[in-house]
């Protein structure tokens, strides 16, 4: 039986349909970040589930008992907010201490409690210091030892990272995992950004326009995404308009190239496909070289970002490439290349007639 | 290293000793003046008429009544305002500019027309309510402080993420109550002193009404004196004046003792 079940949850603000009727079904000590851009109502399901606000219909259960009408002060749900939500007036210490202090713990657990906690987020020493007296990254761990403290049904974060620099975000997020798995804490994790979610969870919902677009594991997500929307937001990805020309060879068409691909086996001829490469399966080389199968695309270098080990390549035709550092420096930008295209591991997705590819910048 | 503090510029200390001069050559002369004895002749200095004003009665009955009448606006003032504005903030913004008007109105209508009218308002209510200061002026000084109470609370309210607050303290289980004073009031401290602060001047120095409904506070007292007996007058002015500003610094102290540690970080924002 699931621990945490959303079920058909709507939301709607006005004329505004912020939630669509979303199922969201969570075993006990699992973790699953609800992913998707601003506006796509993961806040909005978050704040249904911590009580801030109620569904307009769809209901919430925790081991199978409805949560309707229950306040957020009787729902035992921690929370960690994305904006700096510690009491101003108060130490860490007291920060943590705040919520064992309403349920009436005695003075001896409570401070055993406080200090395991502080411990654990490796704020041992800074216990006596005031909000303003720590970093961002320390008053986001006192929040989670703080929602923590209170030994909750459900960790509620919402974008808790968000106001961080970059480095500390990769480390604070991984510690969130360390702490959520030693605990083994069910986990409601709402984020922006695809390469946390995907890193830390055990399932990642994606979210667009008040629908869950795809729910999974990160793997799953990323090696096969079932929406345009997903493969789109999901890491960067080649999306290649076709159509299929030889569905018995397994071979579509695109931009006058025939490309033979694996997973066009079986489709009907004239059906409109989008082809999904993922910039790590393009191999590249400089243009008359030799190819492996024909199975190529032809393009011209426009630009070369580095990226440490790797470089990016955008090239005429909107098609992304990704290659080691080392032999991206002997195709320039200007020059002209073969894109090798793999006949397997390539996904196809139908596109109806009127569907186009969708565009939402380049998910990176 | 030697750390160079940037200099004043001599314009900045001019305009300086001029504000100062402002404020204290009044203060000054007015001591000057009280320092005098009314005779011709007589010698400088002396203590006559502050010995004068500490042993008046009335000086001592009136200032009591102003007092009490301030804390009494304060405590109402703050128990009308802080749940309102609190509630106003976290769930119908858009009432505050409604109330933000409504603060303006004691500014823009004359004491003398609030005064008539509140007499004709309350006609009829009970006598321990209107012939009483504690009633009658006290809700009039409530409406009088409002501009001063709302815009100090309001700006307190403004400086703190209300909203954020309030939830994270409602999921730790925290109820409206404790919430609001565990979590939202020692974090407004600075706002709500600074609104006690200039509700006690207000009422201090609060003639027409009092005058009009004919209440017997201190600044009728102030009035009556200055009218019949000048030297006198210039003592009672500086002790009154030196009364105020030690209720006002006593209000900081006890503020400040239970609110250091928030106003500490009030000042750090």
């Amino acid at each position: 039986m699931s621990y945490l079940q959303l079920e058909n949850l709507h939301r709607q603000f006005g004329s505004f349909q912020a939630l669509k009727g979303i199922d969201i079904s969570l075993g006990e000590g699992e973790f699953l970040s609800l992913l998707g851009p601003s506006g796509c109502g993961k806040t909005t399901a978050l704040r249904l589930v911590a009580g801030f606000d109620r569904p307009s219909a769809g209901r919430i259960l925790i081991e199978g008992k409805d949560l309707q009408g229950m306040p957020p002060n009787k729902r035992d749900m921690g929370m960690v907010f994305q904006a700096y939500s510690l009491f101003p007036n108060m130490t860490a210490r007291q920060n943590v201490e705040f919520g064992l202090k309403i349920r009436g713990r005695d003075k001896s657990d409570r401070t055993k409690r406080v200090t395991d906690l502080l411990e654990l987020v490796g704020l041992g020493h800074a216990g006596d210091r005031f909000p303003h007296q720590l970093s961002g990254g320390m008053q986001q761990r006192v929040a989670l030892a703080r929602a923590l403290a209170i030994e909750p049904r459900v960790l509620l974060l919402d974008e808790p990272l968000s106001a961080l620099d970059a480095k500390v975000r990769v480390q604070l997020r991984e510690e969130i995992r360390r702490i959520q798995l030693e605990l083994g804490i069910t986990t409601l994790y709402v984020t922006h950004d695809q390469e946390e979610a995907l890193a830390i969870s055990d399932h990642v919902a994606v979210m667009y326009g008040g629908v869950i677009e795809q729910m999974g594991t990160p793997s799953e997500m990323y090696t096969a995404p079932k929406t345009p929307f997903v493969a789109e937001f999901i890491g960067t990805m080649n999306r290649l308009q076709a159509h299929i020309v030889d569905g018995a060879a397994g071979e579509v068409e695109h931009a006058g190239n025939r490309l033979r691909i694996d997973a066009a086996r079986g489709r009907t001829n004239g059906e409109r496909v989008l082809i999904l490469i993922r910039p790590e399966a393009l191999d590249l080389q400089a243009a008359g070289g030799a190819t492996a199968n024909g199975n190529t695309l032809t393009a011209e270098v426009l630009t070369q970002t580095f990226l440490g080990p790797v470089t990016r390549l955008k090239m005429t035709g909107g098609l992304i490439a990704d290659m080691s550092t080392a032999r991206a420096s002997a195709l320039p930008v200007g020059a002209s290349v073969v894109a090798q295209v793999p006949a397997d591991g390539i996904q196809l997705l139908t596109l109806g007639d009127d569907e186009g590819v969708p565009d939402i910048g380049e998910g990176t | 290293m030697k750390i160079h503090r940037p200099r004043m510029a001599p314009s900045a200390v001019v305009w300086l000793l001029l504000a100062g001069a402002y404020f204290f050559l009044p203060l000054y002369a007015t001591l000057d003046f009280s320092l005098k004895k009314n005779a011709i002749g007589a010698p400088c200095c002396t203590l006559h008429n502050y010995g004068w004003v500490i042993h008046n009665g009335d000086f001592w009955h009136t200032i009591k009544i102003s007092f009490i009448l301030a804390l009494e606006t304060i405590v109402i003032s703050l128990l009308l305002f802080v749940p309102t504005i609190y509630w106003v903030h976290l769930k119908v913004p858009k009432l505050r500019p409604v109330l933000a008007f409504m603060a303006l109105v004691p500014f823009v209508v004359p004491p003398i027309v609030m005064v008539v009218g509140l007499l004709k308002t309350f006609k009829g209510t009970p006598h321990w309510f209107y012939a009483e200061p504690w009633g009658f002026l006290a809700t009039a000084y409530v409406i009088l402080a409002f501009p001063y109470t709302f815009f100090s609370l309001d700006a307190g309210f403004r400086a703190i993420d209300v909203h954020t607050l309030t939830e994270a303290s409602q999921s730790l289980g925290a109820k409206w109550t404790t919430t609001l004073f565990k979590v939202i009031l020692p974090n407004i401290r600075t706002a709500a002193l600074g609104a006690a602060f200039l509700t006690l001047a207000v009422v201090m120095g609060e003639f027409t009404i009092a005058n009009l409904a004919a209440f017997h506070t201190f600044p009728i007292f102030l009035q009556y004196v200055n009218e019949s007996q000048g030297f006198p007058a210039g003592a009672l002015t500086l002790l009154s004046f030196m009364i105020t500003w030690g209720a006002m610094l006593s209000l900081l102290l006890v503020g400040r003792k239970r609110g250091a540690r928030s106003a500490v970080i009030a000042g750090a924002r």
